[in-house]
């Protein structure tokens, strides 16, 4: 792992953060950052936007623009920024209930336009900032604060939909693979039109405790022991990959991105 | 029909008079959702932005569409979007977002018939208090409101000023008889607003985006200039950042409402029509004041002293300038296409002292000249 000096893009006046202890938003706001470095992006070119959960506090946190939304549109925010601006590279950071329920539509639309975003979902597979209430990747048979007999509902395979939906990136990575994420990130930070990452990060206080995992490191162990990687996961039947976490990359092609035709035409109908 | 020939007379609808007014303001975004009696703005900018260089982009719903212009606005440009009744309530939550977080923008509502789907293809005006009130908290409200086609090119040009100005969203309130109606324009017009130009060199050291002290807010610095701010649907200080400090909160929450109500005066924007005297004064707006001004006619043609205020500017409601060219009515009658929305304020704003008469439409006929010459002479 790269060594980042992470205090250039933190603004460390505003720590401490507001996310409980084992929480796993901060080491993904980390791999974020790493990413960020990684590409090369600046706090000149770089704008975050974030929806309203405790996954879109990250953006109170690091020393960029950034836009802390209304709770799902963080993408419809960003779409405008990036098509005013196309030079700008454009982070979007939501968490499950924001990105696929409240913000499910816009998720799918970016993709299907093929913008050329990073969208990172931070998937605690609960609504933790308003205290444990099912999301739709809520795992069926689990308990929130709205389920209190269990979920009835099936989940979202979130990333598997963002793929079907087009964009040129799709991957999946968990807080505890922080090497794995690293190199996910660094591929969908670097990628050219609608890229998308679904990041598993464990929520201890809304979701551990009300599952039968009484703290992080049992909620790390989980994420260990049900991570597949995509070609494993090919060979496991239906059943078998149930709950299964499928970990690498889904998609990854070079489709036209949507800026780049926008641009095209304006330079059509000018005559340049 | 394009952006070019400026001076040659051209037949508009006022949908199209919008789009190609918003233009000439410098708008370069617009964000949409196709919905009837708007959807011609959409149309026609999505075939003359990219002309100018400008993106135009159909969202995937309207509170997407309000998202992406505080996006675009927030990036450096002038935008704009369009709807009406149904989408208007979607838009909402993002509205107040543009409040709060002081990022400039047009909101085009070309009323319908309401509630709900209502009557999509005819007019109302029944979004009038929505367009005060419809997001939640205590916010700033400026709406403008149309009658001609002249009017609805000036007053776009005038929205954009107005919201750049004061750093907020601007509603301009259009009703589908404006909307859809054609009429002649010839430019330059006679009271052609000037664009209104933003101070250039704003210092980026020490950069506060939300003073709540100055006379105006200051100018917004676009993202991705390297001035790194924060911006937040949440109550912040200055700086942006988050703050549950109640002292400052308050100041936050008072200021967006305090830099629209300390220019009144400046936002007030009144048609006066031989005022001077009247026995009857009628307050009328949008298409309304079509009808009304030939109502007047009729009436002073009886010999009925009958003077006309059509406020340009709803909200702030222009009160001062309503209680001066009542001076002297005995009577005021309001017509209005909604059950009474304007005439309430009215009374409110003559604190009762003078008889106010609603003349009221709903079911999406226009109200008839005849059926408000009626009113003014007390037959209905
Ligand atoms: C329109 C709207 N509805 C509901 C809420 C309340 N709300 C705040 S955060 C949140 C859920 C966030 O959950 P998630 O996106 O999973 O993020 P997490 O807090 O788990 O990181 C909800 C429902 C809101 N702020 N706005
Ligand atoms: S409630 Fe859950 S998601 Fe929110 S900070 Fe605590 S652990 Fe993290």
């Amino acid at each position: 792992m790269e060594r980042v000096d992470y205090d250039k893009y933190l603004r460390t006046s505003r720590i401490p953060h507001i996310w409980c202890p084992g929480c796993g938003h901060g080491i993904a706001m980390k791999s974020i950052l790493r990413a960020v470095d990684h590409a090369g992006w600046t706090k000149e070119n770089t704008v975050w936007v974030s929806g309203i959960g405790c996954s879109g506090r990250i953006t109170g946190y690091v020393d960029f623009n950034t836009l802390h939304t209304t709770h799902g549109r963080a993408i419809a925010f960003a779409t405008g920024i990036k098509l005013a601006n196309p030079k700008l590279n454009v982070v979007v950071v939501t968490g499950d209930g924001d990105g696929t329920a409240i913000g499910g539509n816009h998720l799918i639309h970016a993709a299907r336009r093929n913008l050329d975003i990073t969208v990172v979902l931070l998937n605690n597979n609960i609504y933790g900032m308003t205290g444990g209430q099912c999301s739709p990747t809520t795992p069926q048979g689990a308990k929130a604060t709205t389920a209190p007999y269990g979920n009835m509902e099936r989940p979202f395979d979130i990333a598997g939909v963002v793929a079907a939906c087009g964009g040129n990136f799709v991957a999946r990575g968990t807080v505890y693979h922080v090497n794995e994420l690293e190199k996910l990130m660094r591929q969908a930070f670097l990628k050219h039109g609608f890229s998308f990452i679904e990041v598993m990060s464990p929520c201890p206080t809304a979701f551990g405790r009300r599952n039968k995992m009484k703290n992080a490191i049992v909620m790390m162990e989980d994420l260990k022991e049900r991570s597949v990687s995509v070609k494993k996961a090919k060979d496991l039947t239906d059943e078998e990959r149930e709950d299964k976490i499928v970990n690498g990359v889904l998609l990854d092609r070079d489709k036209a991105e949507y800026t780049d035709l926008y641009r095209q035409l304006i330079e059509q109908l000018r005559g340049s | 029909m394009g952006t070019e020939d400026k001076s040659v007379p051209r037949l508009l609808t006022g949908n199209e008079a919008v789009a190609l007014a918003a233009i000439e303001a410098g708008a370069r975004f617009f964000a949409g959702y196709p919905i009837t009696p708007s959807s011609e703005i959409a149309e026609t900018l999505s075939r003359e932005l990219p002309k100018v260089g400008g993106v135009f982009i159909q969202m995937e719903d309207e509170i997407a569409a309000m998202s992406a212009i505080i996006g675009a606005s927030l990036a450096g440009a002038r935008t704009l979007t369009a709807t009406s009744g149904p989408g208007f309530s979607l838009k909402q939550e993002a509205i107040g977002y543009a409040c709060e977080t002081e990022v400039p923008c047009v909101v085009v509502n070309v009323m319908r018939g309401g509630p709900s789907t209502g009557m999509p293809t005819l007019p109302a005006q029944g979004d009038v208090m929505q367009a005060k009130w419809g997001t939640h908290g205590d916010h700033p409200a400026i709406v403008l409101c149309p009658e001609r086609i002249d009017d609805a090119w000036e007053l776009t040009i005038r929205a954009f000023n107005i919201a750049e100005k004061f750093r907020t969203p601007v509603i301009l309130l259009l009703d589908e008889i404006v909307g859809h109606l054609t009429e002649k324009l010839v430019l330059p017009l006679k009271k052609q607003p000037k664009l209104f130009d933003l101070p250039q060199n704003v210092s980026k050291e020490g950069y506060l985006p939300y003073r709540f002290d100055g006379e105006y807010p200051p100018p917004l610095i676009p993202v991705g200039q390297g001035v790194p701010y924060h911006v937040t649907g949440l109550l912040h200080d200055e700086t942006g950042f988050p703050t549950n400090d109640p002292d400052l909160a308050e100041r936050n929450a008072r200021w967006l409402v305090d830099k629209v109500e300390n220019h009144k005066d400046e936002l007030a924007d009144v048609e006066l029509d031989e005022v001077d005297g009247c026995d009857i004064l009628v307050f009328a707006y949008g298409g309304c004041a079509r009808s009304a001004r030939g109502a007047v006619r009729m009436a002073r043609e009886k010999g009925l002293k009958v003077g006309l205020f059509k406020p340009r500017t709803l909200w702030p409601f222009p009160e001062k300038e309503l209680q001066e060219a009542a001076k002297t009515a005995k009577r005021v009658v309001v017509a209005e296409m909604n059950l009474g929305q304007m005439a309430h304020e009215v009374e409110w704003a003559l604190g009762r002292s003078i008889p106010v008469e609603l003349h009221s439409k709903l079911g999406g006929e226009p109200i008839l000249p005849t059926e408000i010459l009626a009113t003014i002479e007390g037959r209905d």
